[in-house]
């Protein structure tokens, strides 16, 4: 790991970020289509998910837009939707390498979405900027571009292909959970305890009506705080997962 | 008439505070170990929460899917690269679809 330079990590990174810009320009596209019904311009959307990349958070702001909502509105279920990522950059903090210049932390952090979120957690040690702005490099681009087509040609990609690509970024979470599940027991217990809890939230009476979001805020907190209380990662794990670093 | 580009300052705004503060506002690393724990297994049980059972409903049928999300734990078991696992559950949907639809 030592050895890779700046400019390898960079590469790495722009290679990560290839399928998770195949997964976004899919779903940027369908995007774009609630962008186009709620009025906006190519530019207006390309703007938007320039400047925010956050699906259920963009989505939800299409539609308050196409609803002619107040302001307050906006900001609050912007709040709403996009919440888990108070979590995630919570989780990012722990990865921040004491020697890392400050401004770094605000460029990384204006892109903690769901995919890159996954695939910097997925890398061990401290987190490296190059490989994030490398996986940003092609995320934001992708996101971006597939908005403002998805407003421009509303419905012309064929559904199967639609359908085939928007599995992308699920095949992803899988690629970072499943590896550390066969190493360590726990962390599968944890992922298998997700999956069904997750499943049963999905048909629960009025946990179901909850937005996914929200959904996944509750689980997220309540599962890790019960994985932490009964199995408490010791500090010789830890130190041990820095020396692979 | 409410002004976009307000709308838009309220969101994007709002979304970046989001997900700077925490990353800016802790230097340190924590110590307390309980916390320590939670943050350390948050990446596993949200990214899993969000999976399933997510990738069952975007796809047409369901069945495609399933068979998906199977096909991508399988390929990820054995090894397989981000890349591979990812190509592996859309060129399932794709087989599957073709078949069933």
């Amino acid at each position: 790991m030592k050895t890779l330079t700046k400019n390898n990590t960079f590469c790495q990174g722009i290679k990560h970020g290839i399928p998770i810009g195949i997964g976004y320009f899919a779903v940027a596209f369908s995007l774009g289509i609630a962008a186009r019904n709620a009025g906006l311009t190519p530019f207006q959307g390309f703007i938007s998910s320039v400047l925010a990349n956050a699906s259920a958070g963009e989505y939800a702001f299409f539609t308050l837009i196409a609803a002619h909502a107040s302001y307050f509105e906006v900001a609050l279920i912007t709040l709403i939707t996009n919440a888990r990522y108070l979590l995630m950059s919570c989780a990012l903090s722990q990865r921040i390498s004491p020697s890392m210049p400050f401004w770094h932390r605000l460029t990384i952090g204006f892109d903690i979405t769901d995919e890159l979120f996954g695939i910097y957690i997925a890398r061990p040690g401290y987190l490296s900027p190059a490989y994030c702005y490398g996986a940003m490099a092609v995320a934001i681009p992708c996101w971006a571009t597939g908005t403002a087509l998805g407003i421009i040609m509303g419905n012309l990609l064929p559904l199967r292909l639609v359908s085939a690509l928007s599995v992308a970024l699920y095949g992803m979470f899988l690629a970072i959970i499943i590896p550390p599940s066969r190493k360590d027991k726990v962390i599968l217990g944890l992922v298998t305890v997700s999956f069904l809890c997750s499943y049963i939230f999905y048909y629960l009476p009025v946990i179901r009506d909850f937005s996914d979001g929200n959904r996944t805020i509750i689980l997220t907190i309540a599962i890790s705080a019960a994985g932490a209380l009964l199995y408490p990662i010791s500090q010789e794990e830890k130190n041990e997962e820095e020396n692979n670093a | 008439m409410p002004d976009f580009y307000i709308y838009l300052a309220i969101m994007a705004g709002i979304t970046y505070l989001i997900r700077i503060l925490p990353i800016t506002l802790i230097q340190k690393q924590i110590k307390n170990r309980f916390i320590q724990s939670f943050l350390y297994y948050v990446p596993y049980v949200t990214l899993a929460v969000m999976t399933f059972p997510a990738i069952i409903y975007a796809t047409q049928v369901p069945a495609a899917g399933i068979l998906a999300l199977l096909a991508g734990i399988i390929t990820a078991w054995t090894g397989g690269s981000l890349f591979q696992v990812s190509a592996s559950c859309c060129i399932t949907v794709l087989i599957v679809e073709f078949f069933m639809i």
